[in-house]
């Protein structure tokens, strides 16, 4: 009954090409963004903001990255967390040798030459397919990684090889990153970030690129033949996607941890977010979230799930439990819904159209 | 220029003044590329028969050396702990078909990839759970003298590991070639609905065919962890299969011990020649770009199918 968009006339194209084309879904979006901006940093404590609410945010940036490339674009990658050291590193080269450029403008270049280097990484895919290209990204994956590690050159000589975020503000008094950063600055940050790149990567899967991308995963030869050039469109790809997950990896390096090794980028990260895509959905920006919410939460959740049934579990049998728990969990879900998160958000909607009637 | 010298000159200079050390490097780097070959033959039994590209394999070798390294120190004699452990594998296999497989079913092949890194987790979890995370040290009388050939210095436990290889590719092309399951996975591999039009219970096949894998990998399990121990990095061996599998080929066992040997020899030289220019440790990442350049001329690997596209 609430559901519905019965006499909801489009007088425009505009109104017709609108991302949310229903009110209730509009209604619905705003009042997640209101939930966002203001009930979150006013009841949320600390600990909600800092260890749930800020990895969320930062791992949506990256699954959005990756499902660009990998749910619209069609190719598979598991280069993920180089991409994201590329970022954080990028960062903090730039930081550190220019102190006076805002933190905005440095994570925008950072996000660049994560790009960059995911243009170079994303040549052979001209080539090479499927899980061959995948197997070929993880040479990104293990040569950005050991190159981060082996060079000191990129922490700045540091003795231990961890970079640690300098403080820096936004306009001019809110400290996002160092050790006095407030976290609801560092919150609203990140949300507002996240919130304005999602935008455009909505509007970017629903413009020309997006379709390009699609037309390439669902057959690039056939996408050739009417006029889709496969080099411009699947570089595109790797580099709008290096730019997410670029500053994804910025941000989790400076905002979140504060401080980082390039070993937190290894390939467990790249899969984590692989992961976060599929069960998600692949090709659903929506999705990309939702899924990021599942794999946070998830492993929370069992941490603290012996403690709520009133039981102590020793801490090595716990951890194998929980890696035991997860992947059952992972092959559930993509036997319950291959298709993602996403998809049965979607079926429920559908469901809540027809609801109570059920014709 | 310096630098340039240290890519381009010293490391062939080196080369040429000791061949015989060259050679040596050669051969410990032939004789490791087996053992990856060991880990590859278990992905390309499963991909061939199934599609499936699995990546579980290894942590289902880390698992199989688990059980058997167990039993081992549980006091049961070593065939019968090789007996009790293949016959783990062969039901784990039947598990997997039953509760993964088979819902999964005409899915997308990467949502199978996904379903088994869950499977990885999930293995890994449960054999440590079951059998304890800590190092076992496994003996079973592999000797590990270091022999002479004509001045170049061999490793024994090398020998016995390619030996032993060897015989279960032998072994592999026997059972493929001249037995009734073997040409029934042959027919599956060629086309899956042509082998179910003629009548080959596809759901069997993929038992046996996981099971099949999982006994190669109990191979590769045990003389791994003759090697290193049994412990959780064995998994990580699965890492350095990967592009032992794409030079190769995903589809080709020859291609998998091929590749092997390739990687292994390929690796060797560039860590002993090259990595000292930049401090060592380009093991890691050597290997990918091997095969990545490679596969810029060959797409499907050495002896892959050639993937022939139409609209």
């Amino acid at each position: 009954m609430l559901y519905r968009e019965t006499g909801q006339f489009k007088t425009s194209y505009a109104a017709d090409q609108a991302i949310f084309p229903i009110r209730q879904d509009r209604y619905l979006a705003i009042a997640a963004l209101v939930l966002a901006y203001v009930a979150v940093p006013l009841l949320g404590s600390e600990y909600w903001l800092l260890t749930i609410m800020i990895p969320f945010l930062v791992f949506s940036l990256a699954a959005i990255g990756l499902n660009l490339l990998t749910g619209y674009a069609g190719q598979l990658s598991l280069g993920t967390g180089g991409f994201m050291a590329v970022g954080a590193f990028a960062t903090y080269k730039l930081t550190t040798s220019f102190p006076g450029l805002n933190i905005v403008a440095v994570f925008l270049l950072a996000g660049l030459v994560a790009a960059a280097v995911g243009l170079a990484f994303g040549f052979p895919s001209l080539r090479i397919k499927g899980f061959y290209l995948a197997v070929a990204t993880l040479a990104a994956q293990f040569f950005l990684i050991w190159m981060f590690n082996k060079f000191p050159w990129f922490t700045n000589y540091t003795a231990s090889g961890v970079i640690s975020a300098p403080p820096r503000a936004v306009f001019g008094r809110f400290y996002v990153t160092g050790a006095e950063a407030d976290p609801v600055d560092k919150y609203l940050f990140v949300l507002t970030v996240v919130v304005l790149l999602a935008l455009a990567a909505k509007n970017l899967v629903r413009g020309r690129i997006g379709r390009a991308f699609m037309a390439i995963r669902d057959m690039d030869i056939a996408a050739e033949i009417i006029g889709i050039r496969p080099l411009r469109t699947k570089l595109l790809a790797f580099a709008v996607s290096s730019f997410y997950c670029g500053i994804a990896g910025a941000m989790w390096a400076f905002i979140y941890t504060g401080g980082v090794e390039p070993l937190a980028f290894d390939i467990d990260r790249s899969f984590q977010i692989l992961f976060m895509v599929i069960i998600g959905g692949l090709g659903s920006i929506l999705g990309s979230f939702l899924g990021a919410g599942f794999i946070v939460l998830t492993p929370l959740f069992l941490d603290n799930l012996p403690r709520l049934l009133g039981f102590a579990i020793p801490v090595n049998i716990a951890s194998n439990l929980q890696a035991m728990i997860f992947g059952a969990l992972i092959v559930f879900f993509l036997i319950a819904e291959p298709r993602g998160l996403a998809r049965l958000w979607q079926v429920g909607k559908e469901k809540l159209r027809m609801w109570p009637f059920p014709y | 220029m310096e630098f340039l010298t240290a890519v381009f000159l010293t490391p062939f200079a080196t080369m040429i003044d000791n061949p015989s050390f060259l050679l040596e490097v050669v051969i410990g780097g032939l004789l490791t590329g087996i053992m990856y070959s060991l880990v590859a033959l278990g992905f390309v039994l499963i991909y061939k028969a199934s599609g499936v590209f699995n990546f579980a394999q290894g942590t289902m070798v880390l698992f199989a050396a688990l059980t058997f390294v167990s039993l081992l120190e549980r006091g049961v004699p070593v065939w019968a702990s090789f007996i009790l452990a293949a016959l783990v594998m062969v039901a784990l296999a039947f598990l997997i078909e039953r509760l993964m497989l088979r819902p999964l079913v005409n899915q997308e092949q990467i949502i199978l990839f996904m379903a088994t890194i869950g499977l990885s987790y999930f293995l890994a979890g449960f054999g440590e759970l079951v059998w304890g995370g800590d190092v076992h040290l496994l003996d079973i009388g592999i000797p590990k003298e270091p022999l002479i050939f004509g001045g170049i210095l061999v490793n024994e436990f090398d020998l016995v590991a390619a030996g032993v290889a060897g015989t279960l590719v032998a072994g592999l092309a026997f059972f493929f070639q001249y037995t009734r399951i073997g040409r029934a996975l042959r027919a599956v591999a060629d086309d899956h609905q042509a082998a179910l039009s003629v009548g080959i219970p596809l759901k069997t096949i993929w038992v046996i065919v996981w099971s099949v894998a999982g006994i190669v990998g109990l191979v590769a399990g045990i003389m791994w962890g003759s090697n290193l121990g049994v412990q959780f990095s064995i998994s990580l061996v699965a890492l350095k299969a990967l592009p032992v599998l794409i030079l190769g080929g995903f589809t080709s066992v020859p291609g998998a011990i091929v590749g092997g040997l390739v990687i292994g020899a390929g690796e060797k030289v560039a860590e002993v020649f090259w990595g000292p220019i930049t401090g060592g440790a380009i093991e890691n990442w050597f290997a990918y770009v091997l095969a990545l350049v490679f596969l810029l001329f060959r797409p499907q690997g050495i002896f892959g199918e050639r993937l022939i596209e139409r609209v």
